[in-house]
């Protein structure tokens, strides 16, 4: 039943044997037997079995998939902690001039001038915003900008001779990535707990740090939407013991213009240019995880960074450098679209922080009474509720879909029952804010029967995904 | 006020109102150490005068030029289809996939990514992609580590780039050198300690390597291999599963994606289903819903950092969807003959040069090595032969350092631009 269903339906399954969807260059030399420059056995005996399509085929299957997919142009996507902003098109052009489209990567410097100062730049915007001195842009995502930020504490210590770093400490409300970072670093991630305010237990952490201690991973504002308010006291307890303090940067759209890492005594944080700086999500990548540290971090850096010598920008490999995070120079188109938003804004960074706080607050008042606030008090950029007693946070999201909302993020963080974060970001006006309270209103006070049905206006209904595990299909 | 807000005066009075504050400032109240100059920043631009300073750098790079660098990134044809496909804004501005209801179109297209990846790798099972292609490559060698229960160390040769090695090396994997000798490996001594065999083909001198003498060399030792394989060539070279390799990665940039001096491109990685549970990365599965209908979801996500936190095989969150998306648009456009068209075609064309570069005195620096589009030829100046090409509007292969220069040629180089350049070269020479 199911194979007669998805008859036609990948495309795969819409092409016919012999079709064509590009027209290449006629050959202009001549044809190279392969049989008389390869050997026989490294040839290929079976074709891959891959789609014969026509490009009108191929154009209409994947425009009819886009429009199984929401975006933030098409539904206000206040998904916690991803920072779901508007993404300007302009960042889109830049990346499509081909004086940088077609420039290949290991162009000598002198011919690639244009973009090393693109980079040289955009290195001291992050330096600006965050205070910290050294910028590496190689990291091709957060993940990575968190290994390579803790890499880099590690061969510090290497370097040290301080050999019994063994520890990193990650709060409860830590992302996933940073406990498994810890991991891939060959550090054991040993949790802290919180204060009555959500955020870090500064006597439980002063109680768990010692000589052991390599470095804790802060995000700041934390993932309950909470300003870690003691933060520079925390910088001072690791410090004391000689262990580094780590921001994930995931939430600095909380931040700019507001606060500076650097301010709190934070020696090494991660960007996320995709969050913060507007360049598309593209459905979870590209990305970009650059990274700022102190001047002590800064001879640790990835390889390579970019430093002007005289009118020159050059590629210069730090010091004692951790190596190469990418083959190239990480994700540059996604490097030129962040630089291309902060020339846009410029010192007004400030007022994007100021109306993503302001649409948070906002969001929460009107939620209180409605929904449970477990930290109702100032939120940043984002703030997690609990749906009414008896109601799942999962329902209300499904719930949300029908009201033509993408979801918040629900069940993160884990400290928090039934955790519904959500995040507006600045870009949302007053009335979509309004309306969307007024769905989250609506749901809370939904029968239980109805939410457990939603959704019925979406694509698809509710899916079996232990069905997806149990009987794994993951090609055509 | 902030460029993309729509904030009027009156909204912003209206919503401190309703939060209960009187100030912008009121909602920064908790915030210590506080940062209050404005920030130096170059001045606000306009969209138009930020486009036209892009314009302006862009004109500082050179461009427009027949290219003849590889190395790891080629200068290929990318249907103008892509571009329209990977814009749209259902693709462009969503998320990973955690609403799989909403997120159909992103899932299915994973689905299809990891299905070229598996037609062309020959193994059963492909992930959604990770970062690029050295990462790939490091996350192979991990995951051999995980398979094997060996510390992780892998054998590699000079084939491989030399940047997958360091990116490798970076990720506290160990790494011990093969011989390497006119061209390729020599897979015979293989230490019995090692999780991982590293084979590159074509390798870094685009020689055809034999992944079956890798595979077998790997398996004697109870350790796996890994095939790093580019996938245009997966078009006329045998499948490495077909040849036993356990794990296959590589870059996908040359399906469909524009150099942009690096980035952003997509590595792939595909391995045998049995091996699943080790893969790093999205994967995205076939399922129901509740009313019967096909569709797909993230799968196997007990594999993640965001379930299992200090305990998943990678840290890895995004894969590249976007970049992804346009290799499988790129597949599906050229499918299995326009693929070994572009795979032939840039075969016949490097040839073509490295026989007029041979008549014109030069020396290949693997004279009896069988290559696809990309040779190393020796050249005792290249900094000096790469400059006159560049005086030529031609921007001339990769210096290697030891006075050879390693030249790719793609489908998109015209015999006329061939000519050019050996005739630069041969007066250079």
């Amino acid at each position: 039943m199911l194979g007669e269903r998805s008859l036609g339906r990948l495309i795969r399954d819409k092409g016919r044997k012999g079709r064509r969807g590009y027209t290449l260059p006629k050959p202009d030399v001549d044809k190279t037997d392969l049989e008389q420059v390869l050997p026989q056995k490294s040839l290929r005996k079976e074709k891959p079995g891959l789609p014969e399509v026509d490009e009108p085929t191929a154009i209409r299957h994947y425009t009819n998939l886009s429009r199984k997919n929401w975006g933030i142009d098409t539904n206000f996507y206040p998904l916690g902690s991803c920072t779901m902003k508007h993404n300007p098109r302009a960042n889109e052009a830049a990346a499509a001039v081909p004086g940088f489209a077609s420039l290949h990567p290991l162009q000598p410097e002198k011919g690639a001038q244009g973009a090393l100062r693109v980079m040289h730049e955009l290195q001291g915007f992050l330096s600006e915003v965050s205070g910290l001195p050294a910028v590496s842009l190689q990291p091709m995502a957060g993940a990575q900008g968190e290994l390579t930020s803790i890499l880099m504490v590690k061969r510090y210590f290497e370097d040290a001779g301080d050999e019994g770093r063994t520890t990193v400490l990650v709060p409860s409300t830590a992302h996933g990535t940073n406990p498994a970072t810890a991991s891939m670093a060959d550090f054991k991630s040993v949790e802290v707990g919180l204060d009555e305010h959500g955020c870090v237990d500064v006597d439980e952490l002063r109680a768990l740090v010692d000589e052991t201690t390599a470095a804790l991973m802060i995000t700041n504002p934390n993932t309950c939407g909470v300003y870690e308010r003691n933060i520079a006291k925390i910088a001072e307890v690791l410090h004391e013991k000689g262990a580094f303090l780590y921001m994930d940067g995931a939430n600095m759209n909380a931040n700019l213009g507001r606060m500076r890492p650097a301010d709190a005594a934070v020696d090494i944080m991660h960007f996320n240019l995709h969050k913060t700086f507007s360049t598309p999500h593209g459905g979870g990548g590209p990305g970009s995880g650059a990274i700022a540290c102190s001047e002590v971090l800064a001879p640790f850096r990835p390889d390579p960074v970019v430093e002007k010598e005289g009118e020159l920008y050059r590629f210069v490999c730090p010091e004692k450098t951790i190596g190469r995070m990418s083959t190239f120079h990480g994700n540059f188109g996604v490097v030129l679209k962040a630089w291309n938003y902060i020339k846009m804004h410029g010192p007004e960074l400030r007022d994007v922080t100021d109306m993503a706080v302001l649409n948070a607050n906002y969001v929460r008042a009107r939620l209180r009474g409605a929904y449970r606030i477990p930290y109702d008090e100032l939120c940043k950029h984002e703030v997690v509720v609990q749906p009414p007693k008896g109601k799942k946070a999962l329902d209300i999201a499904k719930g949300l879909i029908d009201h033509g909302y993408h979801p918040p993020t629900v069940y993160f963080p884990l400290v928090v029952k039934e955790a519904m974060l959500i995040e507006p970001t600045e870009t949302e006006s007053k009335e979509t804010l309004d309306d969307f309270v007024g769905a989250m209103l609506e749901l809370a006070e939904s029968g239980q029967e109805e939410l457990e049905e939603a959704p019925t206006q979406a694509p698809t209904r509710r899916l079996d995904e232990t069905r997806a595990a149990r009987q794994l299909k993951a090609r055509w | 006020m902030a460029r993309f807000t729509p904030h009027t005066e009156a909204d912003i009075q209206e919503m401190l109102e309703a939060i209960g504050v009187e100030t912008l400032d009121d909602l920064f109240a908790d915030v210590s150490p506080k940062f209050e100059d404005p920030l130096d920043l170059s001045p606000t631009l306009s969209e138009y005068e930020a486009l036209r300073d892009v314009e302006a750098r862009a004109g500082e790079n050179v461009s427009g030029m027949p290219i003849f660098l590889g190395a790891g990134a080629y200068d290929r044809i990318t249907p103008s289809s892509i571009g329209a496909i990977i814009s749209r804004g259902e693709f462009l501005t969503s998320y990973t996939p955690y609403q799989p209801e909403v997120s159909q179109g992103h899932l299915q297209a994973i689905f299809e990514f990891q299905s070229v990846i598996s037609e062309l790798t020959g193994l059963d099972v492909a992930n959604a992609s990770v970062y690029e292609g050295a990462n790939a490559v490091a996350e192979a060698a991990l995951m051999t580590a995980r398979l094997t229960k060996r510390d992780p160390k892998v054998a590699v040769s000079a084939g491989l780039n030399p940047r997958y090695r360091e990116v490798v090396e970076t990720y506290g994997v160990e790494v011990v050198e093969l011989p390497f000798d006119g061209g390729t490996t020599d897979f015979a001594a293989v230490p019995d300690d090692v999780s991982g065999v590293f084979v590159q083909s074509p390798n870094f001198f685009g020689v055809v390597e034999d992944i079956e003498a890798a595979s077998e060399a790997a398996h004697v030792v109870d350790a796996l291999c890994v095939a790093v394989c580019d996938p245009i060539s997966l078009s006329v070279l045998e499948a490495p599963g077909n040849l036993g390799a356990d794990i296959a990665v590589g870059e996908a940039q040359p399906l469909g994606m524009p150099l942009l001096f690096g980035g952003p491109y997509a590595g792939y990685m595909a391995t045998h289903e049995k091996f699943v549970r080790q893969l790093p990365g999205r994967i995205a599965g076939e399922t129901v819903d509740q009313d019967g209908k096909l569709a797909y979801v993230l799968t196997l996500r007990g594999r993640e950092q965001d379930i299992r936190r200090a305990k998943a095989n990678s840290n890895i969150c995004t894969n590249q969807a976007v970049t992804a998306l346009a290799a499988t648009v790129y597949a599906a456009l050229m499918g299995p003959e326009g693929l070994r068209e572009v795979a032939e075609l840039s075969i016949s064309k490097a040839h073509y040069l490295a026989d007029r570069l041979q008549d014109a005195g030069l020396k290949l620096s693997y004279p009896e090595a069988p290559f696809l589009w990309e040779f190393a030829v020796e050249m005792p100046d290249v900094d000096r032969v790469n400059d006159a090409l560049l005086h030529n509007s031609i921007v001339g292969g990769l210096d290697l350092g030891d006075g050879t220069m390693l030249v790719a040629v793609t489908e998109k180089r015209t015999r006329e631009e061939l000519d050019a350049l050996v005739e630069v070269v041969a007066n250079a020479g």
